[in-house]
């Protein structure tokens, strides 16, 4: 009888202690408790599954290291060669897309002009002048004074040309002036640029409404460009009472840090004025 | 005088590397100048001889290719040849030191002569902006690749002229 109530109370003992311990672990008290003994034992399964694998990959590896080697080899020169083709590819695209712009460009315009396209090839090798040299020259009927645009708008004028190259003045250049149009107001005024390569209309009237946001335009004054053509965009304007003139930022619409292809208007001849101008008769 | 004469490519080559390559890597609106490197870098050396027909050659090849006008950049070379033979002989004990200091002195001369050059030609530039954004970027950037033209040019230089074994 003894034995038996011993014996309940030993089990009632033990079931209360267990659903204690489960009740405990559920409700979280025992995770820290859990945790610091786990923990050493996950590191010891960690190492043991890594030193198994290692084994396992080293009995189960093919025995042929020099054929997987030399197929290594094989693999990395394809893939060696592949990006290769790929950069060349790339650079192809780019390129056949800008001649595409162009091409769009010279079959969508309605003035109907005759058009080379020409790769830029090169920089001027002196900082303070703003000119780009063409791949297209004489042999291709480029003259010098004929206007360079690209699919966006002004770029320059050629100014020396030999058989095969051109050099192209950009309008950016210290010493170019341009006369341009101003819309929508149809303002005349000079496009000048600068050492920064910057580009500025200057001699705007004071009267012009003047306006960040406005067309500048090519106006075909002087006879040394075609009118119409697209140069920028007013950013800023400067306008002072105790002036006799406006003047402007302007935006490029061309890139010209990035100039690849341009088009050289060849149906173009810029009037040359020298025989109206008057000499001195002694 | 062969040597002289590969004077000619050996431009040419240099020139298609500034125009297509050096003159497009700006930094503001300054570029490295590649041939006056070279220029000085060989007007340094002490065993050169054909010195001022290099620089000749190379004054003559910009000044064809370049819009720059009056031939400001002949001129400009045949100074910093004479500068550069100058102070060879009096210092030629340090080339590295006379290399980046001609460098210095050839960069602010050759853009000095330029400015000038179209100042009469009627573009007058802004001197402060042409100094601040054009000259001393320029003059950084051939400060840096001073160096490795000069160990380019030094070892051309022990190639067309080799040390006599007696």
């Amino acid at each position: 009888m003894k034995t038996t109530g011993s014996g309940f109370w030993q089990t009632t003992t033990l079931l209360l202690v267990g659903v204690g311990l489960v009740l405990f672990a559920l409700s979280g008290y025992l995770s820290p408790l859990v945790g610091s003994i786990l923990s050493p034992l996950v590191n010891i399964q960690e190492w043991l599954a890594t030193r198994y694998m290692a084994v396992y990959e080293f009995i189960t590896v093919p025995r042929d290291v020099a054929t997987l080697r030399a197929r290594n080899q094989q693999l990395e020169q394809e893939v060696t060669s592949l990006q290769a083709q790929i950069i060349e590819l790339q650079q192809q695209l780019r390129e056949a897309q800008v001649l595409y712009a162009l091409l769009d460009f010279a079959r969508s315009n309605p003035q109907g002009g005759q058009y080379v396209a020409a790769a830029v090839i090169g920089k001027d090798p002196n900082p303070f002048l703003k000119y780009v040299f063409i791949d297209r020259g004489s042999d291709d009927g480029l003259r010098r004074g004929m206007p360079v645009i690209t699919n966006q708008g002004l770029v320059g004028q050629i100014d020396a040309v030999t058989a095969t190259a051109a050099r192209v003045r950009l309008i950016t250049d210290p010493s170019s002036i341009v006369n341009v149009r101003i819309e929508p107001h149809r303002s005349e005024a000079q496009l000048v640029g600068s050492v920064t390569g910057d580009l500025t209309v200057e001699m705007v009237s004071q009267e012009a409404p003047l306006a960040p946001g406005d067309l500048v335009l090519t106006s075909g004054l002087g006879g040394t460009f075609p009118a119409d053509l697209l140069i920028g965009q007013v950013i800023s304007v400067r306008k002072q009472s105790n002036e006799l003139f406006q003047s402007a930022a302007v935006q490029p619409v061309v890139d010209f840090s990035t100039l690849q292809a341009v088009l050289v208007i060849t149906n173009f001849r810029p009037v040359d004025f020298t025989p109206l101008i008057p000499t001195t008769v002694p | 005088m062969l040597v002289s004469i590969l004077g000619i490519p050996i431009f040419t080559i240099l020139l298609m590397l500034q125009l297509a390559i050096v003159s497009r890597l700006p930094l503001l609106q300054g570029t490295a100048d590649l041939l006056m490197l070279f220029v000085i870098g060989w007007a340094l050396h002490e065993r050169v001889k054909q010195a001022w027909q290099w620089a000749g050659v190379a004054g003559i090849l910009v000044s064809l290719v370049s819009a720059t006008p009056f031939f400001a950049p002949l001129i400009a070379f045949l100074m910093i040849t004479a500068i550069a033979r100058l102070l060879q002989r009096q210092v030629w004990q340090t080339p590295i030191l006379a290399m980046l200091l001609m460098t210095f002195i050839g960069t602010i001369l050759y853009h000095g002569i330029t400015y000038f050059a179209l100042f009469f030609n009627g573009t007058a530039l802004p001197i402060q902006e042409s100094i601040s954004l054009v000259t001393l970027p320029s003059t950084l950037l051939n400060l840096i690749l001073a160096l490795p033209v000069f160990v380019l040019v030094n070892d051309l230089a022990h190639w067309f002229y080799p040390v006599e074994v007696i």
